[in-house]
């Protein structure tokens, strides 16, 4: 696969998987705070066709769940129950994508059955639905990260870059600081100051602007180095010549070449903050409870019962990698695909 | 001289920025510890505005910052509220413990990354380089919190290492032998962790570096006098990557020490990440500030020591 062809499969999938975390709500069978009491760390049920009887169902099933004992996750698959799966069927109200209200869910089982597609956790809330609205929270604070770092990048990169002088060397000098921050620490003593209970989207906010501000450095210097080269180019210098003004310069003929800089960061921004975000709410300093973020699902397996008996715990974990592997795909085939450009 | 000089000038600067911003940090908290004392009725409010006297907190805001930056300089990093101890001492085992478990990963990192890194740059574009580039993508792609809980996983289930802490309760304390590999087998897991995440930044530098000389007319000429293989790789091409690389061990101490907080908390090794997390849910904000002012001070010092290398190692800096 060309680095084209790269870019435009992760891309995709990045679509795909941004909308299912958008329309979470439509997506996901119930709420992410409604709990069953009577099933906690239910086991992930499989989605079958064909039952013990070797009879092929028209209609996708799943089998319910009884206690057990003896059973080391305390449930056994009931084999005489079987659950089959509904579409756009009426539940929980949510809003679509936070605007719209809605009841219509994509999937879900007649109550009083319930179908936990990657289990439940310790309050029996379902795993996935809280995976696809975590994200929301997640992706959210890495996106707007970026955007605040890159928004910063490219303002002092194109002022270092262009005007050069005192300001180029003030700037990179500041730059140089923030490089060298331990930004995780930093991050923490930022949260410390904070009481430990506070709205979650202040927490939210907090987190974003932080995470913003203080990792600005790395991409300013990168366009400062495309500035420096394209304000020498003949078509910059003509258009000099016929009187453009500098911002006019910067705005039309000089950032434009550096949107390959800017994309590639944005993409290897964005996990990073997500990251960040995980790793925060893993400690409990992130956004609280109930709101799930993907960092705050992960919090419970600090218990070493829950780390050594649920295995679908570590799901959430697990389910970040292609998320991850999306991103730095798409890094990568940008990467590369505008050096051949330059060249 | 002027190099070095240079560079202490910028170190100093670093902690100036960052001790201001430590000390901004304290002054936005909301109240201090003198305001609670107010509410006790037993208290009056003259008492309280003399004790705050006399601990300097009546100044003004530059006043009180070059006060509290004198008394860093002593090593007086404030009062700990709640462990009711001095923050020097009680920063002062944590940092040791981290310190072990970052040097240790450190070098288990460039012991791995550096053979695995010339390889795939000698081999380039051959099964050896390839398989190495797809375990380090795979390896990047992993979250580091997910690395550490699978490793803690494994010693959980296993049984095969310790699952936290420095020692084990049965260690004797005076057989200095017994300490030694009782610490030892508990760094077993927590470095070989933070090793393994680090591994893929490093492999890739490595690489990069070891290319970008490999392509050099001076290595062709060297193997066109019929050098041998392994010796122009170690002793010419080797030596001329190494500038970079330094200062790349200078810049992945941040990350580093980001790093090791997580796998301190997963892996409950007691080190400086550890006990700031503790002290944030303790409200204990002395503490904080003392350990980012901590983890600033060994990130100066390791830049300085990659600095120094780089002076021993590069002649063009020398001469300069």
């Amino acid at each position: 696969m060309t680095p084209r062809h790269t870019l435009r499969l992760a891309v995709l999938l990045l679509a795909v998987l941004h909308a299912l975390i958008l329309f979470a709500g439509f997506i996901a069978p119930y709420d992410f705070s409604s709990q069953n009491r009577d099933l906690t760390f239910a086991p992930p049920a499989l989605i079958h066709f064909v039952d013990t009887h070797g009879r092929i169902h028209r209609r996708p099933f799943v089998y319910g769940l009884r206690f057990d004992a003896l059973d080391p996750t305390g449930y056994k698959i009931d084999p005489s129950q079987i659950d089959p799966l509904e579409f756009l069927v009426a539940g929980a109200p949510y809003k679509i994508a936070g605007l719209f209200p809605a009841t219509r869910h994509l999937f879900g089982v007649r109550a009083p059955s319930r179908v936990f597609l990657m289990g439940t956790d310790a309050y029996g809330r379902d795993q996935f639905s809280r995976f696809l609205y975590g994200g929301q929270i997640s992706l959210l604070a890495g996106l707007l990260a970026a955007a605040v770092s890159l928004t910063i990048a490219v303002a002092v990169g194109a002022l270092a870059g262009y005007y050069r002088g005192w300001i180029d060397e003030i700037l990179m000098r500041t730059g140089e600081l923030f490089l060298a921050l331990p930004w995780l620490y930093l991050l923490f003593a930022v949260r410390a100051v904070l009481p430990l209970h506070i709205a979650g989207w202040q927490v939210f906010l907090l987190l974003v602007a932080v995470m913003g501000l203080l990792g600005w450095a790395r991409p300013a210097r990168l366009i400062r180095g495309v500035v420096l080269s394209a304000k020498e180019r003949n078509f910059v210098l003509a258009a000099r010549g016929f009187g453009a003004s500098d911002f006019y310069l910067l705005g039309r003929h000089i950032l434009p070449q550096a949107s390959g800089v800017i994309l590639t960061q944005l993409a290897l921004l964005i996990p990073q903050y997500v990251l960040a975000e995980v790793t925060l709410s893993f400690l409990g300093l992130g956004v609280s409870e109930p709101t799930p973020s993907w960092g705050s699902l992960l919090s419970s397996l600090q218990q070493y019962y829950v780390l050594s008996s649920y295995w679908w715990m570590f799901l959430p974990a697990v389910l970040l990698v292609p998320v991850f592997l999306l991103y730095y795909a798409a890094a990568n085939a940008l990467q590369e695909r505008f050096r051949s450009v330059q060249l | 001289m002027r190099y070095l000089s240079r560079r202490l000038i910028h170190a100093i600067l670093l902690l100036l920025a960052i001790s201001f911003f430590s000390f901004a940090l304290l002054q936005i908290a909301p109240g201090d510890y003198f305001d609670s004392l107010r509410l006790n009725p037993q208290i009056s409010s003259q008492t309280v505005d003399r004790i705050r006297a006399q601990y300097g907190l009546d100044r003004p805001f530059p006043v009180r910052y070059a006060l509290w930056l004198g008394g860093a300089l002593r090593g007086d990093l404030g009062y700990s509220l709640a462990s009711n101890s001095a923050v020097g001492p009680l920063i002062g085992i944590r940092a040791r413990n981290t310190v072990l478990l970052s040097g240790t990963a450190t070098a288990l990192a460039w012991l791995l990354a550096l053979p695995i890194g010339i390889g795939s740059a000698a081999k380039r574009r051959r099964t050896v380089d390839r398989a190495a580039e797809l375990a380090t993508s795979a390896l990047l792609t992993v979250p580091d919190l997910l690395l550490f809980l699978a490793l803690l996983l494994l010693a959980v289930r296993t049984g095969w290492f310790p699952t936290g802490g420095m020692t084990s309760a049965a260690n004797d304390e005076s057989s200095f032998w017994g300490t030694f590999t009782d610490i030892a087998f508990h760094l077993v897991l927590p470095a070989f962790g933070l090793a393994l995440a680090m591994l893929p930044m490093l492999v890739r530098h490595v690489r990069a570096a070891m290319i970008e000389v490999l392509e050099a007319p001076f290595v062709r000429a060297a193997r066109g006098h019929g050098i041998p293989r392994s010796r122009v790789l170690f002793r010419y091409a080797l030596p001329v990557a190494s500038n970079p690389l330094i200062q790349l061990l200078g810049f992945s101490l941040a990350t580093m020490l980001s790093t090791s907080v997580i796998a301190e908390i997963v892996l409950s090794w007691p080190g400086l990440g550890a006990l700031m997390v503790e002290s944030i849910f303790a409200r204990d904000l002395y503490v904080v500030v003392a350990i980012v002012m901590l983890s600033s001070v060994f990130l100066v010092a390791g830049n300085l020591l990659a600095d120094l290398l780089l002076l021993a190692a590069d002649p063009r800096i020398r001469t300069e």
